[in-house]
C-alpha cells in the first residue's frame, strides 16, 4: 500500500471510531461496559434494542420525534417555497433587507427563544403537542429552506416561467406543475437540512413538550434511574437516532453535491 | 389574419424603454425585428406576448383589441434565444404541453406531437429529456412545441443566435417551411441584417426603443428611410461621411464625383453620404470610379468575399468584394467606390436621395 493512501484512511478510521464505539456499546451489557476495555462485545446482547421496541415510553420518543419533525420540514418547505419565489423572481421595496433580516433570525441561539415560545403555546393550549415544536422550529429553518431554495431558483432561468405562460399554464399550476419539478433536487436538499435541523435540535423540543409528544432526545434523559446508568440502552438509543438521518442523506446525497456546487449549502 | 400595434410605449419607472410603435403585422410571410442587442427587440415581442404591460397604445389580433388579455388566454407560441424546454418532462410531453393545458384529447395530442415531431425530425428522441439532446435538437423541441399548438401569432427571439454556423444554416431552411400555411402571424427578432434579408418578408428596423422604417424587406435594404435604418441594416457597417453638394458634383474632403439621379436635384450645403461596403472595390470598373486612396488596417476573408477596413481622412471605411485581394496591411490602397450605390442624408439623418 502506498504510503499516502493511508492518510484517509487514517482520517476515516478516526472519523468512524465514535460511531462504531456507540453501536459496539449498544450490544453490551451495562455492566461489560462499566467493568473496562473491550474493542467487541463479550456478551453480544440485543436487551437494549429490545426494551427500546417494546417499551410505549421508549418507541413513543421516536414516533413523537418523527412526527414534529416531518411536520416541520412540511411547513418549512412548503411555507419557503413561495417566499424563494418571490426573492428570486422579484424586485420589491426592501427585498434584499427582508432576505437578510431572514438570515438573522438564525443567527440567535435556541435558548433566546425557548422561553417566549414556552409562554405563547401554553397560553394559546398548544403546548406539548407536535404541533408546538415543529412550529418552533420554523423559525430556524424557513429562513434557510428560502436561503436554499433561492439560490437554486437563482438558476432557473425566467425564460421557463414565460414560455409555461405562453403555453397557457395559470401561475399556480405552472408553479406545481413545471416550476418545483425543475427544483426538486433544491426541495430536497432543503428538506433534508431542515430535517436534519429539527431531528438534532434538543432545547426547544424538550422546553416545548411533556408527555404527549415527548422527543426521543428528551427519553434518554430518563436512562439515569433508580437502577444506576443503563449505558447500553442509552447507546442503543443513541444509534436509532442516526439511522433517520442516514436514510435521509441517502437519498439527497446527490443533490446535496449539486448544491455544494451552487454555493447555498 | 393580423396582428396590429397601435401606438404602443413601453415603460420602466418612469423611463420609456419603447417609444410610441405601430406596426401591421401580417401572416403569410415572416415579420423580421432587425435591430442590435437592446434595440428593443425582446420588449417588443414580450409586450405583444401579454408578457410585460403595455404602457399605452392598443394591440390588436384579427381585429380583436388583446390589450389588457393575460398571456395564458392569448392563442400565442414563443421561441427563446436560449433552449428553454422542461427539463422533467420527456420531449413529447414537452411538445404535448399546451394541447395538455388546452384539454385537447390524448388522440388529437399524439396525432399533432408526431406531425411536429416529424417535421422537425425529433421523432426518435421523444422519450428523451431535454437535456439529453443536442442544443440544436433542444431549439427543434422549443420550435415543435411552437407548432404543434394552433396559435394566432408565432415569436421566434433569435431562435439561432446561440447554435453554431452549420446547424443555423439548416434550422433556417427549415423556418420558413415550418409556418407555411399554417395561418399564424410570424415575427421573428434576429441582429443578423443577412437573417433579415434571407427570411424575407417584412422587415421593422428597430433602434433604440422605436421602429425605424417597416416594409418589404428587399425593399427597405435598397431604399433606407434614415442614417439610422441603413445602419441597422448593414453589415459590415456602413461607410458614411459628411459631404458637400457644389454644383453638378459632391465633394468629400479632397475627393469629388458626379451627382447623379435624385443627388442631382439636391440644393448645394452639407449632406451625409452612406454607401455599402460591396460598392467599395478594391480595382477601378465600369460602375467603380472613385478613387478612395486609404490606408489598409485590417483584412478579413469570409468564405468567398474578403473585407478591407480602411482608413480615409480619419474616418474607418469598409469594403467588401468577392475573392481575395493581395492587401498590404498598413499600406495605402487605392479603392474605387461606385458612386451609384451613394445614400444622401440630411446631416440630422433622412434620406434625401
Amino acid at each position: 500500500m502506498k504510503p499516502r493512501s493511508l492518510v484517509p484512511l487514517v482520517y476515516i478510521l478516526f472519523l468512524m471510531l465514535p460511531i462504531y464505539w456507540l453501536v459496539a456499546m449498544s450490544f453490551k451489557t451495562t455492566n461489560e461496559i462499566l467493568s473496562g476495555f473491550s474493542l467487541f462485545p463479550q456478551t453480544f446482547t440485543l436487551d437494549a434494542y429490545r426494551t427500546i421496541f417494546t417499551d410505549p415510553t421508549w418507541y413513543w420518543g421516536y414516533i413523537n420525534s418523527i412526527i414534529y419533525v416531518s411536520l416541520n420540514t412540511v411547513i418549512s418547505v412548503s411555507v419557503a417555497l413561495p417566499a424563494a419565489y418571490a426573492f428570486s423572481r422579484y424586485r420589491f421595496l426592501g427585498d434584499k433587507q427582508l432576505f437578510f433580516w431572514l438570515l438573522t433570525n438564525r443567527m440567535a441561539p435556541a435558548a433566546v427563544f425557548a422561553l417566549p415560545f414556552f409562554q405563547l403555546y401554553s397560553a394559546v393550549g398548544i403546548f406539548d403537542t407536535h404541533l408546538a415544536v415543529a412550529l418552533a422550529h420554523c423559525l430556524f429553518n424557513i429562513p434557510l429552506a428560502v436561503w436554499i431554495l433561492e439560490g437554486f431558483m437563482g438558476g432557473v432561468p425566467k425564460e421557463l416561467d414565460e414560455t409555461a405562460y405562453v403555453d397557457g399554464y395559470s401561475f399556480p399550476r405552472f408553479f406545481v406543475r413545471i416550476f418545483v419539478p425543475t427544483i426538486k433536487a433544491g426541495v430536497g436538499v432543503a428538506a433534508f437540512f431542515c430535517f436534519m435541523f429539527s431531528w438534532v435540535e434538543l432545547l426547544l423540543a424538550k422546553t416545548l413538550t411533556a408527555v404527549e409528544a415527548k422527543p426521543i432526545a428528551a427519553t434518554m434523559t430518563k436512562t439515569a434511574s433508580s437502577a444506576g446508568y443503563e449505558l447500553g440502552l442509552l447507546a442503543a438509543a443513541g444509534t436509532l437516532t442516526i439511522i433517520p438521518g442516514a436514510i435521509v442523506i441517502y437519498f439527497v446525497r446527490n443533490y446535496i453535491a449539486k448544491g455544494f456546487a451552487m454555493g447555498r449549502v | 389574419m393580423a396582428l396590429v400595434l397601435n401606438d404602443i410605449t413601453k415603460v420602466v419607472r418612469g423611463a420609456t424603454h419603447i417609444k410610441p410603435t405601430s406596426l401591421t403585422l401580417e401572416t403569410g410571410h415572416f415579420n423580421v425585428l432587425l435591430g442590435e442587442t437592446g434595440a428593443g427587440k425582446t420588449s417588443l415581442i414580450k409586450m405583444m406576448a401579454g408578457l410585460d404591460p403595455i404602457a399605452s397604445g392598443t394591440l390588436e389580433m384579427d381585429g380583436i383589441d388583446v390589450t389588457g388579455l393575460s398571456t395564458q388566454k392569448r392563442r400565442i407560441s414563443l421561441v427563446h434565444q436560449f433552449f428553454v424546454n422542461y427539463p422533467h418532462m420527456t420531449v413529447f410531453e414537452n411538445i404535448a404541453s399546451p394541447l395538455r393545458v388546452a384539454g385537447m384529447a390524448q388522440s388529437e395530442i399524439d396525432g399533432r406531437v408526431q406531425e411536429a415531431a416529424d417535421i422537425l425530425q425529433l421523432s426518435p428522441m421523444l422519450k428523451r429529456r431535454p437535456h439529453e439532446l443536442s442544443g440544436g435538437q433542444q431549439q427543434r423541441c422549443a420550435l415543435a412545441r411552437a407548432i404543434a399548438k394552433d396559435s394566432q401569432a408565432v415569436f421566434l427571439d433569435e431562435p439561432l443566435a446561440n447554435l453554431d454556423y452549420k446547424l443555423r444554416e439548416e434550422l433556417r431552411e427549415l423556418l420558413p417551411e415550418l409556418f407555411a400555411g399554417r395561418g399564424a402571424v410570424v415575427v421573428y427578432a434576429t441582429s443578423e441584417p443577412e437573417e433579415a434579408l434571407l427570411l424575407g418578408g417584412e422587415t421593422a428596423l428597430m433602434m433604440d426603443g422605436a421602429v425605424t422604417q417597416f416594409g418589404a424587406t428587399a425593399k427597405i435594404y435598397r431604399d433606407p428611410a434614415s442614417l439610422n435604418a441603413a445602419r441597422v441594416f448593414s453589415d459590415p457597417p456602413i461607410n458614411h461621411a459628411p459631404v458637400q453638394k457644389s454644383g453638378t458634383q459632391i465633394v468629400m474632403g479632397d475627393v469629388r464625383w458626379d451627382a447623379a439621379g435624385d443627388a442631382a436635384a439636391l440644393a448645394d450645403g452639407t449632406y451625409t453620404v452612406a454607401v455599402r461596403p460591396n460598392h467599395i472595390l478594391p480595382s477601378a470598373s465600369d460602375r467603380a470610379t472613385v478613387a478612395l486612396n486609404g490606408r489598409v488596417l485590417v483584412t478579413e476573408l469570409s468564405g468567398s468575399e474578403s473585407s478591407a477596413h480602411f482608413d480615409l481622412e480619419g474616418r474607418g471605411w469598409v469594403s467588401l468584394a468577392h475573392g481575395t485581394h493581395p492587401y498590404r496591411i498598413g499600406e495605402n490602397h487605392t479603392f474605387y467606390m461606385e458612386s451609384g450605390g451613394c445614400l444622401y442624408f440630411t446631416p440630422d439623418g433622412h434620406r434625401v436621395a
